[in-house]
């Protein structure tokens, strides 16, 4: 079986709007994927589905051979230990440093201190934050702040990294530098990387396998490095 | 080692989160004392009851009088009919010759029933039965009357009646309250609870997404609950042991009638130990289901 596969999954949501239908998906390990499409196509939806904040409506989806949509809310964690999320407001905790941020999803699964400091301090050294480890996330700028938060997704490391958006709120160069480390990540790690994003300058730079999603249909899925730039939605 | 280390950390959350919500902790607090008097109260109440009932019980009996002229197969058969009855634990008999001869020994009596002759017998063949439930009393007597060759049935009927009644009454009463004052003090720590909760909304989504299991992220919560119902139960324990103790020192009995005797309160020894601690598991449980009520909702998608 893929590592992620999605089998003629429906969403539909409690207010009757249907945000992804009939999406047939596999996804291999060590995979660079992007998701792309326009606004309200369903791509954060379909991010959902993988971390199973959202249940589908119907089909099935399994990711590293957990059927996700059949997951107990109990259990849910079990899940979501496998798994990085990086989100577009980096959902930091304003009251614990940078350090405290990386560290304490381990300390919440119970390792010791001496079991989480090399994993925190490796993660913030692949994002490039070693020096920032006691800041705030307030004194940080929104560049440092993702970094803090891909660090924090990898300090498990988690076989599937999920981004949704991670540089919406950043400037191009700033984008870049995100790329640049999630990229390194993909390589140096084999950490899958499924993302989902708005940003057709990235999609069109890294050359990886692009998946186009259009009023919640697949629309297109380009290999590495065929998707090209006049075809974007 | 795990189980200790977020355990400790849940403690430490917890105590954090009691303390920054003063007035709601102290509120919840007070209505927990409130209620754990309450049930206090309503515990030793039920206790006495149960005690006074007992002693009543052990000393109530029914007596019998058969008619004169019985025939002392038909005594037999009523003897046999009488053990027939489930509410009768005991059967004592007295025949009319050990009634006479009880009276001949009795230096008052002795020359009155001198002057009777030897088959001359005024007295009457009778029981003396001690019962087992003195709620069903009434039925009890009312078969006996039923039965052929009775003459008389006494017992303490109006005053058994009536004090049975008022037991059921206090005992009814008590729960009643004790209930409810539970439901207020679930619904006030579920609101204290729920208040921390929502102060801490955004950490627990996000402790949610970052793979932290349910049991972890309620575990600060359920603790803080079980802290308010520990807390609000040191008063009403000192109150149980102390207050009790005072109470039995300084009531010494009271006479209600002469069938069912003197009223007392029953020891304070066993009794308030066995209330306390039935305080403090009251007020633990109800704290930690409680506070679990209010985190439920936060930990499903
Ligand atoms: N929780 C929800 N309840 C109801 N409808 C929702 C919910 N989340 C999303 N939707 C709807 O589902 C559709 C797809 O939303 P989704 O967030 O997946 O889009 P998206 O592709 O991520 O958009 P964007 O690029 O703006 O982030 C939209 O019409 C949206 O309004
Ligand atoms: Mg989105």
């Amino acid at each position: 079986m893929e590592f992620i596969e999605l089998k003629d999954v429906y969403k539909v949501y409690k207010n009757g709007v249907t945000a992804l239908a009939s999406i047939n998906l596999k996804i291999k390990k060590k995979d660079f994927v992007f998701i792309i499409g326009n606004t309200a196509s369903g791509k954060s939806t379909l991010i959902k589905l993988l971390y199973r904040e959202e249940k589908p409506t119907k089909g099935s989806v399994s990711v590293g051979g957990i059927n996700v949509a059949k997951l107990r809310n109990s259990r849910i964690y079990k899940l979501r230990r496998k798994i990085g999320i990086v989100f577009q407001d980096y959902k930091l905790l304003p009251k614990l440093t940078v350090y405290e941020n990386v560290a304490y999803p381990l300390e919440s699964y119970g390792l010791s201190g001496a079991e989480i400091r090399p994993k925190v301090l490796a993660a913030l050294e692949q994002v490039g934050l070693s020096h920032k480890t006691r800041s705030f996330p307030s004194e940080l700028s929104g560049g440092e702040q993702q970094r803090v938060c891909i660090a924090r997704a990898i300090a498990n490391s988690p076989k599937l990294l999920l981004c949704d958006e991670p540089t919406g709120n950043l400037d191009p160069k700033t984008s870049k530098e995100i790329m640049d480390v999630i990229e390194k990540i993909n390589k140096e790690l084999g950490t899958t990387v499924v993302m989902a994003t708005h940003d057709k300058d990235i999609v069109n730079r890294m050359k990886k396998r692009v998946i186009v999603i259009k009023d919640g249909l697949l629309d297109g899925d380009y290999l590495k490095g065929s998707y090209k730039v006049d075809e974007s939605v | 080692m795990r189980v200790f280390r977020i355990l400790g950390r849940s403690f430490t959350n917890a105590f954090k989160s009691l303390i920054r919500n003063f007035s709601l902790t102290m509120a919840s607090i007070i209505c927990t004392i409130i209620t754990l008097v309450l049930v206090s109260i309503g515990l030793l109440l039920s206790y006495n009851v149960k005690d006074i009932t007992e002693n009543i019980e052990k000393e109530l009996t029914i007596v019998i009088f058969m008619e004169k002229d019985t025939k002392k197969e038909d005594v037999q058969k009523t003897r046999e009919d009488l053990e027939k009855i489930d509410n009768v634990e005991n059967i004592i008999y007295r025949s009319k010759e050990d009634i006479k001869n009880e009276f001949k020994n009795d230096e008052k009596w002795a020359s009155i029933v001198n002057t009777l002759s030897e088959t001359d017998n005024p007295f009457q063949d009778s029981f003396e039965l001690v019962i087992k439930d003195v709620r069903d009393i009434n039925e009890t007597v009312t078969t006996i009357k039923n039965m052929e060759h009775i003459e008389m049935v006494k017992y303490g009927e109006s005053s058994v009646n009536e004090l049975v009644s008022i037991f059921d009454g206090i005992k009814i009463g008590t729960i009643v309250l004790v209930g409810g004052l539970v439901l207020v003090t679930v619904v006030l720590i579920t609101n204290t609870i729920k208040i921390t909760i929502f102060s801490r909304k955004r950490e627990i989504d996000i402790m949610r997404l970052v793979g932290t299991s349910n049991t972890v992220i309620r575990l600060p919560y359920l603790i803080e609950g079980a802290l308010i119902g520990i807390l609000g139960s040191i008063l009403p324990i000192l109150f149980t042991i102390f207050g009790y103790t005072m109470l039995y020192e300084k009531f010494t009995g009271l006479t209600v009638s002469n069938i069912i005797g003197v009223i007392k309160l029953a020891s304070p020894d066993g009794i308030v130990y066995n209330a306390s601690l039935f305080l403090l598991l009251l007020g633990t449980v109800v704290g930690m289901f409680a506070s679990g009520l209010a985190v439920r909702k936060h930990l499903t998608v």
